[in-house]
């Protein structure tokens, strides 16, 4: 049996149909990680012991009748490091956070317990989620498993990473300005963005509060839509997670996509990109309208400055956010010290990587007296020309079709020598953020290296079930594609 | 010297009584074993999010209402960034671009008449913890029991003239605020505090003067000194052609002078913006008039009012509405012994002098209405005389001790046999028999002596009325 290539429901449907028992999924999942994670460097700590004992405690659950209706009972689950797991270190891939022990769990940490999932691990991230690579990990980086010489994408680049080399059946990521998207685009898996406010960020370790958002990477549309039923919904200790009528994602899809709208904005096919990518992407639309979908190239509106925007909004609730990392109460305190001014500077000063600085210190100029107006208030304006834009497009179409990065997975190490370069590859995935929508990046071949291209389709606001059924819709009419060197 | 006008504005600072706080649901009770009474969200631990206590807004809006101010319907919330030790998350969130409340004023007596002070704005935020240091140790440790007590700030205008008018306002405000009940206002534990903002300028001047903020003011006694001192001292540094520095100063009570401590070139940059982890607060038509239905009756009402409905002098009715503890005891005892001007009489002598004797605030004033109120139904009925009710009356403020019970286990009771105190009565005289020929002979002072030692020899437990009587009767035979 080739346990780990199996997908997360598909393995929990077994499970229930008693083939295997959840310990087995288990002990498969740890061999496999024991088997690749040397070279993929997925996980910032996995929770062998404690994934043993809670598959035990989840078959008891399941064998006394409980959790048939649970699409995730039994399947191993892998935690971005950002996602507060109570008693088991939460270190957002950061020195600063090394030894912080959350003495809580996040609402989607209960929501997946609750649901008979089992946490298998901690994945590495880049720092605070800042960074488009995983390179920028107190850790290490992690490496593509379909190239090692190659990034996974970032920020959720160990989770992308772990899902393409089965290390994890399903992995939990967050996405600010493409976090999800990107990485599960260079590892060739399907990962989704919820609708801002569709999953509860409390334990959520906070990066940009008003574009963060938690989703499932997974090596199908029909694993996320799984993941989502599960883990989305309303929670009273998140104001900003607003309360839906109906979840049920996985009901959606349907297999069926006739006379869906798909647009194209044609200015996505533009400079700095990849023309295999583009290829790509046009092979896929072809493939969607061959299914009956009406596909077609437009114009959206004020795209131009979502990037500059993005990162003064980012960075601005950054450095609010990340200011209470001071070597007062938690996490890493500088050794040395004379006084309480210089304990805030060293600490921070060892404590956090460069990047994380970076962007904490545009945050800070941007809010400053005088320039708030130039900077944050006009990149607010900019978000708010972006929703307009797309509401525009939503009147005409029921999903939005793009490239999911302009490339394909890059060389480790190239990023970070020119980081204005790392923040253009967020062209496709900031502005989704930025308007609050839902968007899915979905594996659709190869390029010429052998390296996986995403597409993404974008929802209008709540619409995950549309863009899940054509992501699913797409992935019938083809065998996923496994990274070649995990065989 | 020039003749010069201080100008006054103050930021109060009122902690809310709300059962738990601001974004979580921690208790707000003063005091505490430190770092009991906080929680991840409190604490502003990682991955944490806020969600706002819905009695706060209410409570910021019943203060709004109260103080003539305009509601902003739909309001946000922004963050504050600073870095202190006792600020976990290193900002507090508060309100900045969208206060709840705009443009109030209430009215304070000078001695010139009545005057308008204007309320700029209200806004809501969290209070910090408390820093304690320790100087056997020499440690500083933090307390965080009080992150996230909700906060109202009030800012008024500039528009305080003196010391005498800095204090109207805020006794005016405090009663204002403990009669919405909103705030127990108890400035010695820190729930109403006050920053001045003053400054000086020639009289007749159209300019303002460079102001000085003294922060954290919590007694009126130091705040009209206060006010005082720094007006002095800037006076001084005009004359001496010097100028004043714009900074923020501490008041030392002790040495009866203020510090620098740092000028506006130090000032932080806050960097505000809006708080993403709130959604903007809607009030509703429904929700503002449901409040608004709900306001208590205030003091200048209830002055009026108890004129006209108990009879009780003006000058009672204002003393006993100068605090809304006193008043509450007014009308539950009132209410349960209908006699409304005897219990006005209890509470304006004897209360007023206990809580003198015992230094007692105001708001610390513990009275059960149900006992006093059977206290002077004692006395009605004639079952203890006055002397003794003041004497059982102490025990009821400083013991909570039941009347009825305390009377009758110390046999305090009045005698009501007749032929007991005609035989006393009787044996006074026949022992006095100067007093007797000097009342005879037209002293009537002697009477009361009588009357005194009758008192005296019936151990205090005789009703006056009939001593009076009886000797009276005794000495015309």
């Amino acid at each position: 049996m080739e346990v780990t290539k199996w997908g997360a429901k598909e393995l929990s449907d077994r499970i229930k149909a008693r083939e295997l028992s959840a310990s087995e999924a288990v002990e498969a999942q740890l061999a496999q990680i024991e088997r690749k994670e040397t070279r993929y460097h997925c996980y910032t700590r996995v929770l062998a012991e404690e994934a043993r004992e809670r598959a035990k405690e989840v078959q008891r659950r399941m064998d006394a009748g409980e959790l048939a209706d649970s699409p995730l009972a039994g399947v191993p689950v892998a935690i971005k490091d950002n996602i507060c797991t109570k008693g088991i270190p939460t270190t957002c891939s950061s020195r600063m956070l090394k030894n912080f022990v959350p003495p809580y769990d996040a609402a989607v940490i209960e929501r997946l317990q609750a649901a008979g999932a089992v946490l298998i691990g901690k994945l590495n991230m880049d720092e605070f989620a800042m960074g488009s690579t995983t390179e920028t990990s107190w850790f290490g980086p992690t490496k593509n498993p379909w190239d090692v010489t190659r990034v996974p994408g970032g920020s959720s680049g160990g989770a992308a990473a772990a899902v393409a080399a089965q290390e994890a059946f399903l992995a939990l990521g967050s996405d600010t300005g493409g976090s999800i998207r990107q990485p599960s685009s260079f590892c060739g898996v399907t990962g989704i963005k919820p609708t801002y406010g569709t999953v509860s960020r409390y334990g959520l370790i906070a990066y940009a509060s008003s574009l963060d958002q938690i989703g499932p990477i997974a090596r199908s549309a029909e694993d996320c839509a799984a993941a989502l039923d599960v883990i989305s919904g309303t929670d009273l200790r998140d104001s900003t997670c607003i309360p839906k009528e109906s979840y049920g994602y996985s009901k959606a899809l349907t297999g069926e996509i006739k006379g869906m709208r798909i647009g194209i904005p044609s200015g996505y096919f533009g400079d700095g990109l990849d023309p295999e990518v583009e290829r790509g992407i046009r092979k896929a639309a072809d493939v969607l309208a061959s299914l009956g979908a009406v596909v077609e190239e437009f114009e959206l509106k004020a795209v131009d400055y979502a990037i500059p925007a993005y990162y003064v909004i980012a960075s601005a609730e950054a450095s609010s956010n990340l200011s209470r990392y001071d070597g007062v109460k938690y996490g890493y305190r500088t050794p040395k010290y004379e006084d309480l001014q210089e304990v805030y500077l060293k600490t921070r000063s060892e404590g956090f990587g460069g990047e994380v600085k970076r962007r904490m210190m545009i945050g800070a100029f941007v809010l400053s007296s005088g320039y708030y107006d130039a900077y944050y208030n006009k990149a607010l304006k900019v978000k708010a020309l972006i929703k307009q834009g797309f509401d525009e497009a939503f009147q005409k179409y029921d999903c939005i079709l793009g490239p999911t990065a302009p490339t394909t997975a890059v060389k480790l190490g190239e990023s970070l020598s020119d980081p204005l370069k790392m923040y253009l590859g967020d062209i496709y995935t900031v502005s989704v953020n930025l308007a609050g929508l839902p968007g899915i990046s979905v594996p659709c071949g190869l390029d010429s290296r052998g390296l996986p291209i995403g597409m993404q389709l974008i929802g209008r606001a709540f619409g995950e079930k549309e863009i899940l059924r054509a992501a699913h819709a797409y992935e019938q009419t083809g065998e996923y594609l496994f990274a070649p060197c995990t065989e | 010297m020039k003749v010069y006008e201080t100008v006054i504005g103050l930021e109060v600072h009122v902690e809310l009584a709300t059962r738990t706080k601001i974004f979580c649901g921690c208790s707000t009770k003063f005091g505490g074993a430190p770092n009991t009474r906080c929680c991840p969200v409190c604490t502003g631990m990682p991955g944490t999010l806020p969600v706002l206590n819905k009695k706060v807004v209410e409570y910021a809006i019943a203060a709004g209402l109260a103080l003539g101010c305009r509601i902003t319907q739909k309001c946000k919330f922004d963050r504050k960034n600073y870095f202190y030790p006792d600020l976990p998350k290193a900002y507090q969130v508060s309100q900045l671009y969208l206060p709840i409340c705009r443009d109030g004023g209430i009215e304070i007596d000078t001695p010139a008449g009545r005057k308008t002070i204007g309320i700029h704005e209200i806004h809501m935020e969290e209070d910090a913890g408390k820093l304690v240091h320790d100087p056997w140790d020499d440690v500083t440790l933090v307390d965080y029991n009080r992150c996230g007590v909700p906060l109202i700030e009030i800012v008024s205008e500039p528009d305080m003239r003196s010391a005498q008018e800095v204090v109207a306002y805020l006794e005016k405000l405090k009663l204002i605020l403990q009669y919405l009940g909103v705030s127990d206002c108890k400035m010695q534990e820190g729930s109403l505090r006050a920053d001045i903002n003053l400054s000086v300028r020639e009289m007749g001047a159209k300019e303002f003067g460079v102001r000085t903020e003294m922060k954290n003011m919590n007694s009126f006694k130091a705040i009209a000194r206060a006010v005082e001192g720094e007006r002095k001292r800037q006076i001084e540094l005009l004359e001496e052609g010097r100028r004043v520095v714009q900074e923020t100063r501490r008041w030392d009570d002790n040495k009866d002078m203020s510090f620098a401590m740092r000028s506006k070139e130090d000032a932080q940059d806050y960097r505000y913006f809006p708080e993403p982890d709130l959604v903007p607060v809607e009030i509703s038509d429904e929700w503002l008039e449901e409040i608004r239905a709900r306001q208590p009756e205030l003091r200048d009402e209830k002055m009026l009012r108890y004129e006209r409905e108990y009879g009780i002098p003006a000058y009672d009715a204002a003393i006993i509405t100068a605090s809304k503890q006193m008043a509450d005891l007014f009308e539950a005892a009132a209410a349960l012994c209908g006699r409304p001007k005897e219990v006005s009489n209890w509470l304006m002598v004897e209360t007023m002098r206990l809580m003198k004797e015992a230094q007692t605030e105001p708001e610390d004033l513990s009275v059960s209405p149900e006992k006093l109120a059977s206290l002077i139904l004692l006395v009605e009925k004639g079952t203890i005389n006055r002397t003794v009710a003041k004497k059982v009356y102490e025990k009821i403020f400083f013991e909570d001790v039941d009347p009825e019970e305390y009377v009758k286990q110390n046999g305090l009771g009045m005698v009501q046999d007749d032929s007991l105190l005609r035989s006393t009565a009787e044996s006074v005289l026949a022992q006095n028999p100067q007093s007797v020929a000097d009342y005879k002979g037209g002293k009537a002072k002697a009477m009361g002596y009588l009357v005194g030692q009758t008192m005296r020899a019936m151990k205090g437990k005789a009703n006056p009325a009939k001593v009076n009587e009886m000797i009276q009767e005794l000495l015309s035979r």
